[in-house]
Order: C-alpha cells, then sequence, then structure tokens
C-alpha cells in the first residue's frame, strides 16, 4: 500500500485521488487533503529545515498556526515560498519542494549549525559580527543571508491576477466552527445579511477533527448540515477559502479569498486571490483556539506535534501519523486525542505530568510522568520518559502528541488597541476590551466545549442583531470543564524548543532575561521569538510563561506583545490588485497625444500626464540636436506645443475678483474684462505655492492657470480658502483642466499662422499682448484665446473643449506648414523659459519667497491675501537674503549644472562659505553657450561679479559671471509685437 | 475608517484628503495690532492632542466639501461631522 499511514473514516474523497510530487518524489493523496495530511498518510514526516539551525522538522499543527512545515508550492513563476503545508489544498498534479537546505532533506550540510549552537543563542549577530566594520556588507551579511531565511522567489513576474472588492453586511462571522455556524445560522434565520468567512476549505471547523455527536449526529454531519441550510438562504454569503486578516475602523474588515489556490492553474478570467473590504455593522469572532506545545529536550524532531493536530489527522484526514503513539498532555483535553486514536486501533500511552491524572482508560496512563527528551535523527523513534517516582522509561513511538492547553485565538480582538486578560481557570489570555461592534462566541472567548460554543454563537448573533424573543433551543453537546495545571516547560531542559520558526529555545529565553531584556517586547526583538510568518501562534505563551517566572511576577504582569493585522500573511499581489506594471497609477493622454505618437514623439511623464518631451527628426541623434532646433525654430519662425496639462480652474460669482484678490499676493480686482494677468499664490507662511496666470473673461468670471503638477493642491487650496476662510463670498470654482485642450503657438509668424484658424482679427491693436477672449476658430467653435508668452516671443494660447484638441493641432500644423511650424516639447519649452528667465517649479520650490524670486513688489501691501502678513516677516526680509539670478560660463564651454553651488571667486569652499545655488540649467541655442538660472544671496546687487560655481558631487568647478536672469530680448519686445 | 458626510452619508475615508486641525478656520485678523503674532501661532503651532481632536477633511473624491471631523485619535471614533463652511460662517456669526 502506497499511503501506508491512511486508516478509515475521516472527511476525504477516497474516490479522487491526487498524483502530487514533493522534492522531486512522487506520492499519492485524495481530495479534501492538506499537503501535510497527504504526506503524513505517505509516512513522510520530514518536511522542512528549521531557519538557524537547519534541524529537521515536521509539522507541528495541522492549521495555519503552522511554524514547521513550510514548502515552496508550484515551480517557475507561480512558485510561492513559506507556504503552510498544513493548509495548502492537495490538488492533481501538486509540486512542492522543501525549503532552507543546502544539499538535500534529509543530508543539509547546514546542519553543522546546530552542533555550533553553543555559539548561535540569542543575539549572536548582535555580538559576533562586530568586527572588523567592514567585513559586515561584505563577507558576514551575505553569508548569513543565504544560510538564514526562509523560502526563496521565483524572481519572475506573478502570471496570476489579483482582484479587489466591496462587501456589506448587517453580521460578519469570522470562523465557521461550532460558534460561528450558529451564530451565523441565528442571524440568518432572523433575516440578517450574513458573511461566514472560513480560512479553510472545509467550514466547520474543530468539528471535522472532533467526534463528539451534536443531536444524534457527528458533529462533522451536523456542521456539514448546517452549512448545506446556510447555503440555500438568500441572505447569505458562505465564503470559505477567506481569511479574515484585520479588524479596522468602523466595522471594516480585511480578508483574503483563496479563490483558485487549490487548483494548478486559475480558471480563465478567474483572480487567484482576492483582497476584499468588508463593511459591516456587527462581527461575531468566532476563530476558535490554538493548543500550545509544552517545551522539552528535542521536542521539535518530525513526529512531534500538537495533539490536537495528530486527532485531526486522525479523524479528519484518516492518517495516523504514528502506529505507536503518546501523548504528552497537562490537561483534560489531551485524554481526549488519546481516546480518539486507541478508538482508530492506534497504540497509545499518555504521559500526564498531574498526579491526579485520569486514569479510568484502557490504554496506559502515565501520571506524575514528563517527556525529558526524544530520540531519531530525522523523525522521532523514541520518547524519554521519567516516570513520577524519578525512574527513567525509554517508549518507542512514531508521533508523541503534546497538549499544554488551549489558547483563545484573540488576535482579531486587539487590533484596535485592545489587550486580552488573564484568565486563571483556563490558564490563558481571554478577550477583554473589543473593537466597536464585536462580540466574541465559543472557545475564542474561552468557551472550549461544544455546547458552550454553540450557545456563545447563538447569543452572540442575538446581541449583536438586538434580537429579542426567546431562544431557540439549542443541540444537544458535550459540555465537559477545562481541567489544567499550567505546565510550561520541563525542568533542566536546555535544547527544549519554544518557537521552532525562528528556533528560539528556552535557554534563549533565559539568557535575554539575564542580559536585562525585561520588557517582553524587547524579549521578541532580542530573541526573534514569535517573529516571522507565524508570529507565535503556537510559541509566545511559552516564552511570556518562562519570562514570568524568571522575573518573579505573573503571566498577566509580564503581559503579550501586541497583535497587528494580517492575521496570517497576505501575498503582496493581494494587495496590489490590478494596481501593478502599467497599471500602477493611472495614465493621463494630452489631447495631442495620437498626433504627437505619429510625429513620432518622445514622451515624458508628467504628474501622470505622458507630455511629448521632444520630437526627433530623421539624422538627429542627441535629444540636444532635437530641443536646439526645435527652440531656434520657435524662435526664428514658429513652434506649437501642448499645454493642455497645465491646471485650469473656472472661477465665477459675483465676489470672484475678490477672491483672486484673497488667494493671489498681488492684486487682481482692477484687472479688465478681456485681460490676463500672471498671479503668484503664497502659503500663509509666506513661502511660495504656485504660479499661473488668470484671465478675466467677465465682470464675475476668472480662468485661473496653475502649474501641472501644481493643479490639484492648488484646486484644494482654493476650496479651502473659498469654504472655510472667505465663506461668505459669492464665488463657485471648479477645475476645468480635462475639458480644454489647449496649444502654445509662439514664435514671430506664430499671429499670420492663428489669423488663418480664429474668426476674428487678432492684430496688435485689437488683441495686444496680455488679452483675453472666448472667441470661435474653424467657422463658429467656441474657444479661447489668450495672449500670453512663456517663451519670450509672440505667443498666444488657444483652447477648445477637449473633444476637438487632436482635430485643431491637425488644423494648426496646416496653417503653420508655409511658416514651417515646429511641435516643440517640454525641454524646449523648458530651455525657452529659462532664456527668458521666467521661474518654475525648480524655482518655487517650497523654500523661496517672492522676494527671493525678484517678486517682492508684487505682494501687495493694500489689501489682505493669504501669506501676505507673514511674508513680511524679518526672518524672511534680511539684507543678504537670497534673490534670483541668471548665470553664465566666463569660458563658454563650461557646463553649469543644476545644485552647483556658488562661492567667492578667491575664497574657502565649503558650507559655510556658500552664497547660493543653481536651480534651473540649460545649453542655450540662442546664445550658444550654457545659462543657469540661481539663487544667490545680496544678487541683486552683484550683477557682473565674477564668481566659482562648484560641485564635488558632480566634479564641477568653473568660473561663472552673474547676469540678468533675463538673458533673451530683456525688453520684452518681441512679445509685444 | 467611514466618515458620515453631513451632505452624502458615510464615505470611505479613502476619498478624503487630511489637513489637521480644524483652527485653520480661525484666521487672525491681519489688520489686528499683533497680527504678526497670531499669524505665526495660526501658521506654525498646533496641537497633537491624544484623545478629541476637530480637524479639517476634504472629500476630494467627492464632492469637493471640506469637513470639520470631530474624531478621538486614539480610537479613530468619530463624534461629529460638520461642513466647514457652516462652521466657518457660525464662527463669524459668534464673533
Amino acid at each position: 500500500m502506497i499511503q501506508k499511514n491512511r486508516i478509515e473514516g475521516g472527511q476525504i474523497d477516497r474516490s479522487a485521488t491526487f498524483k502530487f510530487t514533493f522534492d522531486g518524489k512522487r506520492y499519492e493523496g485524495h481530495a479534501g487533503d492538506t499537503l501535510a495530511s497527504a504526506l503524513l498518510a505517505n509516512g513522510v514526516r520530514l518536511m522542512g529545515r528549521s531557519f538557524k539551525y537547519h534541524r529537521p522538522r515536521g509539522p507541528l499543527t495541522a492549521g495555519s498556526e503552522e511554524p514547521n512545515a513550510l514548502v515552496h508550492l508550484r515551480v517557475g513563476a507561480r512558485q510561492e515560498p513559506n507556504t503552510r503545508a498544513t493548509t495548502a489544498e492537495l490538488f492533481h498534479g501538486l509540486v512542492a519542494t522543501s525549503q532552507n537546505r543546502v544539499g538535500s532533506l534529509s543530508f543539509d550540510l547546514l546542519a553543522v549549525n546546530d552542533r555550533l549552537s553553543n555559539f548561535l543563542t540569542a543575539g549572536f549577530y548582535y555580538k559576533t559580527f562586530m568586527w572588523p566594520k567592514a567585513f559586515w556588507e561584505r563577507v558576514y551579511e551575505p553569508i548569513i543571508r543565504r544560510a538564514a531565511g526562509l523560502g526563496a522567489l521565483s524572481l519572475e513576474d506573478d502570471p496570476d491576477v489579483y482582484d479587489k472588492g466591496y462587501l456589506h453586511c448587517d453580521l460578519l462571522v469570522i470562523g465557521a466552527g461550532p460558534a460561528g455556524l450558529m451564530a451565523a445560522l441565528t442571524a440568518a434565520r432572523n433575516g440578517a445579511d450574513v458573511i461566514l468567512a472560513d480560512e479553510d476549505f472545509r467550514m466547520g471547523g474543530r468539528l471535522n477533527a472532533e467526534t463528539f455527536a451534536i443531536d444524534d449526529a457527528s458533529g462533522a454531519d451536523w456542521a456539514t448540515a448546517t452549512v448545506a441550510e446556510l447555503a440555500t438562504l438568500p441572505n447569505v454569503r458562505l465564503m470559505p477559502r477567506t481569511t479574515v486578516i484585520g479588524a479596522f475602523d468602523h466595522g471594516t474588515y480585511g480578508a483574503v479569498e483563496r479563490v483558485s489556490d487549490h487548483i494548478a492553474t486559475p480558471l480563465e478570467g478567474k483572480p487567484r486571490q482576492i483582497l476584499w473590504r468588508i463593511y459591516t455593522q456587527k462581527t461575531v469572532l468566532a476563530a476558535g483556539a490554538i493548543e500550545r506545545p509544552i517545551a522539552f529536550n528535542n521536542n521539535d524532531r518530525p513526529g512531534i506535534m500538537t495533539a490536537s493536530a495528530l486527532r485531526t489527522y486522525a479523524n479528519r484526514f484518516g492518517v495516523a501519523v504514528g502506529h505507536r503513539t503518546a501523548i504528552f498532555t497537562n490537561n483534560d483535553d489531551g485524554h481526549r486525542t488519546a481516546a480518539d486514536l486507541h478508538a482508530k486501533g492506534i497504540k497509545v500511552i499518555v504521559i500526564d505530568p498531574r498526579p491526579e491524572a485520569p486514569r479510568a482508560m484502557d490504554y496506559e496512563v502515565l501520571a506524575g510522568a514528563q517527556v525529558t527528551d526524544t530520540m531519531g535523527r530525522l523523525g522521532l523513534t523514541f520518547a524519554q520518559v521519567r516516570l513520577a517516582d524519578g525512574t527513567e522509561r525509554t517508549i518507542e513511538c512514531g508521533a508523541l502528541g503534546v497538549s499544554g492547553g488551549w489558547n483563545p485565538n484573540v488576535h482579531m480582538t486587539c487590533h484596535q488597541r485592545g489587550r486580552p486578560v488573564w484568565n486563571g481557570e483556563l490558564a490563558a489570555f481571554v478577550p477583554a476590551i473589543l473593537p466597536a461592534g464585536m462580540t466574541v462566541a465559543g472557545a475564542a472567548m474561552g468557551d472550549l466545549s461544544t455546547a458552550g460554543a454553540l450557545t456563545g454563537g447563538a447569543r452572540a448573533a442575538r446581541a449583536a442583531l438586538g434580537l429579542k424573543g426567546r431562544e431557540a433551543k439549542m443541540p444537544i453537546a458535550e459540555d465537559a470543564p477545562v481541567n489544567i495545571t499550567p505546565f510550561w516547560y520541563v525542568e533542566g531542559a536546555s535544547r527544549a524548543w519554544l518557537d521552532q520558526q525562528n528556533d528560539v529555545t528556552v535557554k534563549d529565553v533565559k539568557l535575554s532575561h539575564q542580559e536585562g531584556f525585561r520588557s517582553v517586547e524587547h524579549l521578541k526583538r532580542y530573541t526573534t521569538l514569535g517573529m516571522a510568518t507565524d508570529q507565535g501562534k503556537t510559541s509566545n505563551m511559552g516564552g511570556l510563561a518562562i519570562m514570568a517566572e524568571l522575573a518573579g511576577k505573573t503571566i498577566p504582569e509580564v503581559g503579550t506583545t501586541m497583535f497587528r493585522p494580517p492575521y496570517t500573511p497576505v501575498a503582496i499581489g493581494a494587495l496590489a490588485g490590478r494596481h501593478r506594471g502599467q497599471d500602477f497609477h493611472p495614465k493621463r493622454l494630452t489631447p495631442s497625444h495620437a498626433w504627437a505618437q505619429e510625429q513620432g514623439a518622445v514622451f515624458v511623464e508628467v504628474g501622470n500626464w505622458m507630455r511629448a518631451q521632444w520630437f526627433p527628426r530623421a539624422g538627429e541623434t542627441t535629444w540636444r540636436e532635437s530641443v536646439d532646433r526645435e527652440v531656434l525654430a520657435t524662435r526664428g519662425s514658429v513652434g506649437v506645443c501642448d499645454v493642455t496639462t497645465l491646471g485650469k480652474i473656472d472661477v465665477q460669482g459675483a465676489d470672484a475678483a475678490d477672491f483672486l484678490n484673497k488667494i493671489y499676493c498681488n492684486g487682481f480686482a482692477k484687472l479688465n474684462v478681456g485681460k490676463v494677468r500672471y498671479g503668484l499664490m503664497l502659503r500663509e507662511d509666506g513661502i511660495a505655492m504656485d504660479d499661473g496666470t488668470a484671465a478675466r473673461l467677465a465682470e464675475d468670471h476668472f480662468v485661473v492657470t496653475t502649474t501641472t503638477a501644481n493643479a490639484l493642491p492648488v484646486y484644494r487650496h482654493m476650496e479651502f480658502v473659498r469654504q472655510c476662510l472667505v465663506p461668505d463670498m459669492d464665488v463657485q470654482l471648479i477645475s476645468t483642466t480635462e475639458a480644454w485642450a489647449q496649444y502654445a503657438v509662439a514664435g514671430p509668424n506664430a499671429r499670420r499662422v492663428l489669423e488663418q484658424i480664429v474668426d476674428q482679427d487678432i492684430g496688435n491693436d485689437t488683441f495686444p499682448f496680455m488679452a483675453c477672449a472666448e472667441i470661435t476658430v474653424c467657422g463658429g467653435l467656441r474657444a479661447r484665446l489668450f495672449r500670453i508668452s512663456f517663451s519670450g516671443e509672440l505667443a498666444y494660447e488657444i483652447a477648445v473643449p477637449t473633444a476637438y484638441g487632436d482635430a485643431l493641432i491637425r488644423r494648426i500644423m496646416e496653417a503653420g506648414a508655409e511658416f514651417d511650424i515646429t511641435p516643440y516639447g517640454t525641454e524646449a519649452l523648458g530651455v525657452m523659459r529659462m532664456e527668458k528667465g521666467h521661474a518654475a517649479g525648480n524655482e518655487l520650490n517650497g523654500t523661496t519667497t517672492a522676494a527671493n524670486l525678484g517678486m517682492g513688489r508684487m505682494v501687495s501691501t493694500t489689501k489682505d491675501s493669504i501669506g501676505a502678513v507673514l511674508s513680511r516677516r524679518e526672518g524672511l526680509n534680511k539684507p543678504d537674503d537670497l534673490r534670483a539670478v541668471g548665470l553664465k560660463p566666463v569660458n563658454p564651454a563650461d557646463k553649469t549644472p543644476a545644485g552647483a553651488h556658488l562661492m567667492a571667486a578667491t575664497g574657502p569652499v565649503d558650507a559655510a562659505h556658500d552664497q547660493g545655488y543653481v536651480t534651473s540649467a540649460c545649453y542655450s541655442p540662442s546664445l550658444g553657450h550654457h545659462i543657469a538660472l540661481a539663487f544667490l544671496k545680496d544678487g541683486d546687487n552683484r550683477m557682473g561679479e565674477t564668481m566659482r560655481l562648484v560641485s564635488p558631487l558632480m566634479g564641477v568647478d568653473v568660473a561663472v559671471e552673474i547676469c540678468s536672469p533675463h538673458f533673451v530680448d530683456p525688453e520684452g519686445e518681441r512679445l509685444r509685437a | 475608517m467611514i466618515i458620515d458626510h453631513p451632505l452624502l452619508g458615510p464615505r470611505d475615508s479613502s476619498e478624503f484628503t487630511y489637513m489637521g486641525d480644524a483652527r485653520l478656520l480661525e484666521r487672525p485678523d491681519p489688520e489686528g495690532a499683533d497680527a504678526a503674532a497670531a499669524f505665526y501661532e495660526y501658521a506654525y503651532l498646533r496641537d497633537n492632542p491624544a484623545g478629541w481632536h476637530r480637524e479639517l477633511w476634504f472629500h476630494e473624491a467627492g464632492d469637493r466639501s471640506w469637513l470639520v471631523v470631530t474624531r478621538n485619535t486614539m480610537t479613530h471614533e468619530i463624534s461629529c461631522v460638520e461642513l466647514a463652511r457652516d462652521v466657518a460662517r457660525a464662527q463669524r456669526q459668534s464673533k
């Protein structure tokens, strides 16, 4: 027989046989198996190597709290590391490999670490790899990283799709054990919208793993019938394979549904997983309890697991982990496991340290005895037991079930700052302060009997929904009391594992205490107890208990570490959902995008917009060639540029002009209709925020423009001023950035081009510099025309409704053909504004004032505006404040890069003698050399001075001359032409 | 978190942008004798209470209302949500 440890019974489908491989070896299992149960059925106990010492390990549990049996699941791009074999649902063709080994799983070369364990104790890395310092990055860290750690990433792109979804309900029930099922049933029968989520693929929780009856059916059959009834109700959503990962604010819960992890690859069109955001009025947490182990020497061998895991494998999966089995328990629940296994024909012996252990069994019970050690290199063969009378006995066994009691699963109750309280009767923490809207039922609340869970679930649902009237009659179920004597570790044990995932032993916790770590949070960080994928679900309590004993405190005095979401690890893909690659953030396309693509434009991303950066032509080999040509062609004849991305905010209302007076530091109230004015906005602290233009289209109608990057923050700011600071003004705002396609047409021939497009006279007299108007183009299409110039040339910006943007750019190109009109991108735009000395984002960098920018006189003193008061404070108005200046290199061949700093021509070069810095720099094709815009101390009074421009980072050290920032046409004759 | 918008009902906090202390509504009088000092306090000094806090949220992905939300910074409990414009008007009238 292939599955040599398979026994009768269980909820597996023996008619469906799945073939799978582990480390290349072929096995068979059944539908309903987990990878761990199928391997155990085949007699495979060794499933991994431990984190630090590379000790052989098998599963400790049969659930999501598993610390040991972590494997690589699948191969290639779908390979997932650190997958718990205890929850991985078996499917046909599953491929799993063990991880964290050098060599084979049964002969791991790094197992030598186990022999060096005396040196590799807690804090080993901190203490050892101190010297020589340079060795850390080059030698120690790479070796440690290779030796330690868990699984490996495939380093390929994840081929699967992940979705996000949103659900609403009256009652969310977390966990589908007896309490959760009864809560869901009670709520659903009373008409509430219910979501029942369970991490397992089979609902029923521990009912599937136990042999108790409910009424006259088995617990598992009762669960199946209850789930079937719930499935027929339209107001219930059953979500198996769904882990609720966190309790967030205001009844919001996160949940990961594993839609496709139980099949080899997702079905066509289906996601692998869905991250749900569940909005619920009330929640019943029925997350059950987790059995905790006892620490003793070599308690980590494959074959040693929690007692409940042994009975789960036997009852639910039909697997006898060992045909001779020992149970080491300090409580009566361990004896249930023994009874269940005994009933399955497995030879059982119970070791119970309590002198008064129950003995009336038909199997052997060693009362007052303790397991002191175990044997077996790759799996358990013998347990060493010290009997009540002090004599030793060696017991042959292939499985050893350990029960140190049960910890109610309080995790989710603590996500909103709650901390659990100690219950001495259970020797465990139970929930206390709960997130708003949550009630806890069943074992999670400390009601460990089946009857307690059923009653608790029904009551929790009734309380949550405020149901009145008589309680329904509960089914009859076992109601045994908890009987436990706390017992955490066997005295004298040295290599006794508390945290098997992180290889933390009792000795490590003692060492940590000895070295002065008194806080439980410090213990965790120093020893790594309770870290990594299982977050100490099986190990924390043991560590706390030992810490309390050493400190002479009680366990509640020591307290627990914080529980944080997620409850179990979540794939990054699920958190990202569809937001990855091209879809990581939205991509905004300008109205001329298709046309620009046809021209072969090179694009750059600006605030999610894709803007043409330059338009290369045949024969041009560098971007500079294209940009220089675009600049010279624009200044020589005419160029066109898409400026749609600039923010456009429509301001309307009787108080529109007063409103602009408030947000701009300069005055707008007297601006005539049909005119545009440059405006500078300050923050309330007096620093420049953004600049742009405001065009007055009517007495009560302005169009404000912002820089591309600040379109959103400026709009937000203007709404803040409107609603919060001037709530009585009659003014309305709306962003129209996307509503209008806008092009700058610049150059001496700009008017001649536009005259062919617009329907009215735009001569210099009727439409002078800074004019604006609502016009029509192309024989009737509504449009807006602004005579404004960023380039310094005769220029217009023309806007049409976005739908006509593509048509307009093509019409402009046609009309401009006779002037050899040249499309230009953001680089040429930037070069021309630097040649003209216009400030942009580099200058409005969040540290500069109007005065720094050379616009100090713009800040009106005759009216109040945002930032005006603080712009006048002393600290921002010192004699040697920075002023905007231009720079040109003394040697025309030198570059003057942005980021370089200005120093006196002679004198030290250091931060203490810093005089200023370059904000923007470019090669000016109009002048034939590099130019720069800079801030310089007292810059206004230093024109003509020769200074040293240095950048140690870039190896720059050149002589520069301070000059006006207006390199081209300083008198502004061109733009008024 | 869920913010119960006075006009739109409960909305997820991801639709909002946060700005902080609602005392930003109380912009000092720029003509006042102590304007410089008052604006310094207004621009720079904020309380950061552990407990109840009135703060400004902007419904950026919604109706663009600025709201004054009274939120407990320890528990995220929200006790009151008002339109900032109503609050600002009420403050003016009470002056």
